[in-house]
């Protein structure tokens, strides 16, 4: 769940507000945005990649909140760390250029297990 | 909704939905010469299943005997519901698409030989080309604006009106044809970017009369962190799972081992058969955000356990939606057409799950065909839909009807008891006829109760509609279900007191209704390639 817009970093550009998809945020008075309606966050971690600023952190926990000491986010390389994996913004490559999915098969497990039914994807066509 | 609405454009095409199939269907009635608007209830973008995470795609090059075997491999594990035409079709349309993908800049990679590897998308950056692309072409698109009902007359759909949550507006859009591409119905179960999928655009095209098909093939969960959202599992293929005492648990040839599981306690994986360093970064570079909600959470997946819990993906992975009748996915109401996880992906699943590459590549390709049916249809119009007398069709939902006070029910009440018949792994994965009938049962008394909700801001109204589209998805998903007495073929359905596939159910369910929800059968259609398949079919069945 969404649990911290950073003030100091936030550029007030407004991107998470437009870009979320359950509209957590509102625009707030002072420029920096308000997380509104925290319990419609559903957790997809995609304001952080479109945040310039990499002003937001997104908790792993989807369904509970937790106290977040954006110092420690910061000091350990948390706060952006998304965007960067991603390969978004200057002087970055991004994710899908150095893509190994369709090379995935080569380093399959000598037994995979693949709940039918539950897992993911049948391999398409393949 | 009042009459009036304060902000009202007139186009020929109107898209509901800014996911993949919305973005595809824009795109392509815009290229075939439409004035096109798109809504979308969050950001063409980022919003749907597809753009958080990453998709695989059908994508096998035109040599006809490899495509003769995955269709040949398609049509069986599909129960033999699925039509080879239609099956060819997608792996035509989807290799021509994926080119156009690489030419708007999205970064393949290739291998050695430099050929392209077109069969995976990450989607933040497919969406976020699908959205320049769609923008380029001329769409006019209003993001978070939810639509909340179609508009109609007596020739079909006109429009929908629905509001911009962010400006607190109502809009009205009319449009000579209308694609729905809101996506399927997950029932807020919290996997990723899926709350967005509430049934919205089933319940809209229900109101005017649409039939959805394959609603029983719904059951569907995905492995996900039992804390996190993340339903994206392919990764755990290098995953071994243990219950709480260490003990491995050990998978099946059939499958259902993890909901078995899930049942008797919590259920542990580490993944440690990617056991090197160099395959531990292979994994980090193909499915990025399968790590994400660990490596926060401070755990190390490749030698620490971590819990697994099943989240329910409904119609998302599940396969069936609103009926589609012809090449251009038109459905049987005029100017209505359906595309992506909003429609039935039988044509090409049949009753297994389009989970992945299926779904992903049904999504461009019925999006395209949706967009260039629509853009003709409306073309052809001779009125323009301003000056048609269209009638707003929703009638669930919308508020304004509860008879008194004591009456009122939040929607958060009626979420929580639609959750409770369609989440559990004990009604919903392990059916049985009597678990579905109670079911059933309850969900009627929801049903009943969907318009004694009474939003009072545009956040509740949005969530007032979405309750009742859940609930009439959850209604259709269970009579659908108690329809199909047997076990089919692709896991997506089956009831324990019958327990194997009957060759005299070797049709779909058509479900339609609101008040009164009724079943029918319809044959699989035969045509063209799809003769010979499907006779040599019923033999294998026969040779099984």
């Amino acid at each position: 769940m969404i649990e911290l817009v950073s003030e100091e970093r936030c550029i007030s550009c407004n991107i998470c507000v437009k870009v979320c998809p359950t509209n957590v945020f509102d625009k707030g008075e002072d420029g920096v945005p308000v997380i509104a309606r925290q319990s419609d966050c559903q957790t997809c971690f995609i304001c952080e990649v479109y945040c310039p600023a990499d002003a937001l952190y997104v908790s792993p926990y989807a369904e509970q909140t937790v106290e977040v000491n954006e110092q420690e986010l910061a000091d350990k390389g948390v706060l952006g760390s998304w965007r960067a994996i991603i390969g978004w913004g200057p002087g970055r490559t991004k994710i899908a250029a150095i893509d190994t999915t369709p090379f995935i098969d080569r380093i399959l497990p000598p037994r995979t297990i693949r709940p039918q039914g539950v897992s993911e994807v049948l391999r398409g066509g393949s | 909704m009042s009459d009036s609405a304060e902000r009202q454009l007139t186009a020929d095409v109107l898209v509901i939905g800014g996911g993949p199939a919305g973005a595809w269907a824009a795109w392509s009635a815009a290229t075939n010469g439409a004035k096109v608007v798109l809504v979308d209830k969050g950001y063409l973008g980022s919003s749907g299943a597809t753009a958080p995470g990453g998709t695989n795609l059908l994508y096998l090059p035109p040599d006809k005997e490899m495509r003769e075997q995955a269709v040949a491999s398609r049509m069986k594990q599909g129960g033999y519901l699925a039509e080879p035409a239609w099956i060819h079709r997608v792996l035509d349309q989807v290799y021509t698409n994926l080119e156009l993908i690489e030419k708007w800049g999205y970064p393949f990679v290739r291998d050695e030989n430099g050929t392209p590897m077109r069969d995976h998308l990450h989607g933040p950056e497919y969406m976020a080309i699908m959205r320049k692309v769609v923008k380029r072409a001329g769409v006019k698109v209003l993001d978070q604006s939810p639509a909340l009902e179609l508009l109609v007359d007596e020739f079909g759909v006109g429009g929908a009106r629905g509001v911009s949550r962010q400006d607190d507006l109502t809009w009205e859009v009319r449009a000579n044809a209308v694609v729905i591409a809101t996506g399927g119905c997950a029932f807020l179960s919290n996997g990723l970017g899926c709350n967005v999928l509430t049934g919205d655009g089933y319940l809209m095209a229900g109101e005017v009369g649409v039939e959805l098909s394959g609603m029983e093939f719904t059951r569907k969960y995905a492995p996900s962190p039992a804390f996190g959202s993340n339903t994206r599992s392919r990764l755990l293929g290098w995953a071994t799972y243990y219950d709480s005492d260490g003990n491995e648990i050990v998978g099946g040839r059939q499958g259902d081992f993890l909901a078995e599981a899930l049942l008797k306690g919590p259920v542990y994986a580490i993944m440690n058969k990617a056991d090197t360093p160099e395959k531990q970064a292979f994994l980090r570079k193909s499915h990025a955000i399968f790590f994400l909600p660990y490596d926060r959470a401070g755990i190390d997946v490749f030698t620490e356990p971590f819990p697994l819990t099943l989240r329910y993906e409904g119609t998302v992975r599940g396969t069936g939606g609103i009926r589609i009748v012809d090449d251009d996915c038109s459905t049987t109401v005029g100017g209505l057409f359906a595309a992506g996880d909003a429609a039935t992906r039988e044509r090409i699943t049949g009753s297994a799950s389009g989970g992945g590459a299926f779904n992903a590549s049904w999504a461009i390709c019925s999006g395209t065909w949706a967009g260039k049916g629509a853009a003709a249809h409306a073309l052809s119009h001779r009125q323009s839909a301003a000056t048609r007398d269209l009638k707003p069709a929703g009638r669930y939902g919308l508020g304004g009807v509860a008879s008194s006070f004591e009456n009122v029910v939040p929607s958060q009440e009626l979420i929580k008891e639609i959750q409770d018949q369609v989440l559990p792994l004990t009604i919903n994965y392990f059916r049985t006829e009597q678990g579905l009938k109670q079911a059933l049962h309850r969900l009627d008394n929801v049903w009943n109760r969907v318009n004694s909700q009474t939003p009072q801001n545009v956040r509740e109204q949005v969530r007032a509609r979405e309750t009742a589209a859940m609930a009439a998805t959850a209604r259709w998903m269970y009579t659908a279900a108690l329809s199909r007495k047997e076990t089919r073929s692709g896991g997506l359905h089956g009831l324990a007191e019958y327990p194997g596939q009957d060759e005299e159910q070797q049709h779909r369910l058509l479900v339609s209704g609101l008040e009164e929800v009724s079943v029918r059968t319809e044959q699989v259609p035969v045509s063209g390639v799809a003769v010979t398949a499907v006779a040599a079919t019923s033999e294998e069945v026969q040779a099984g």
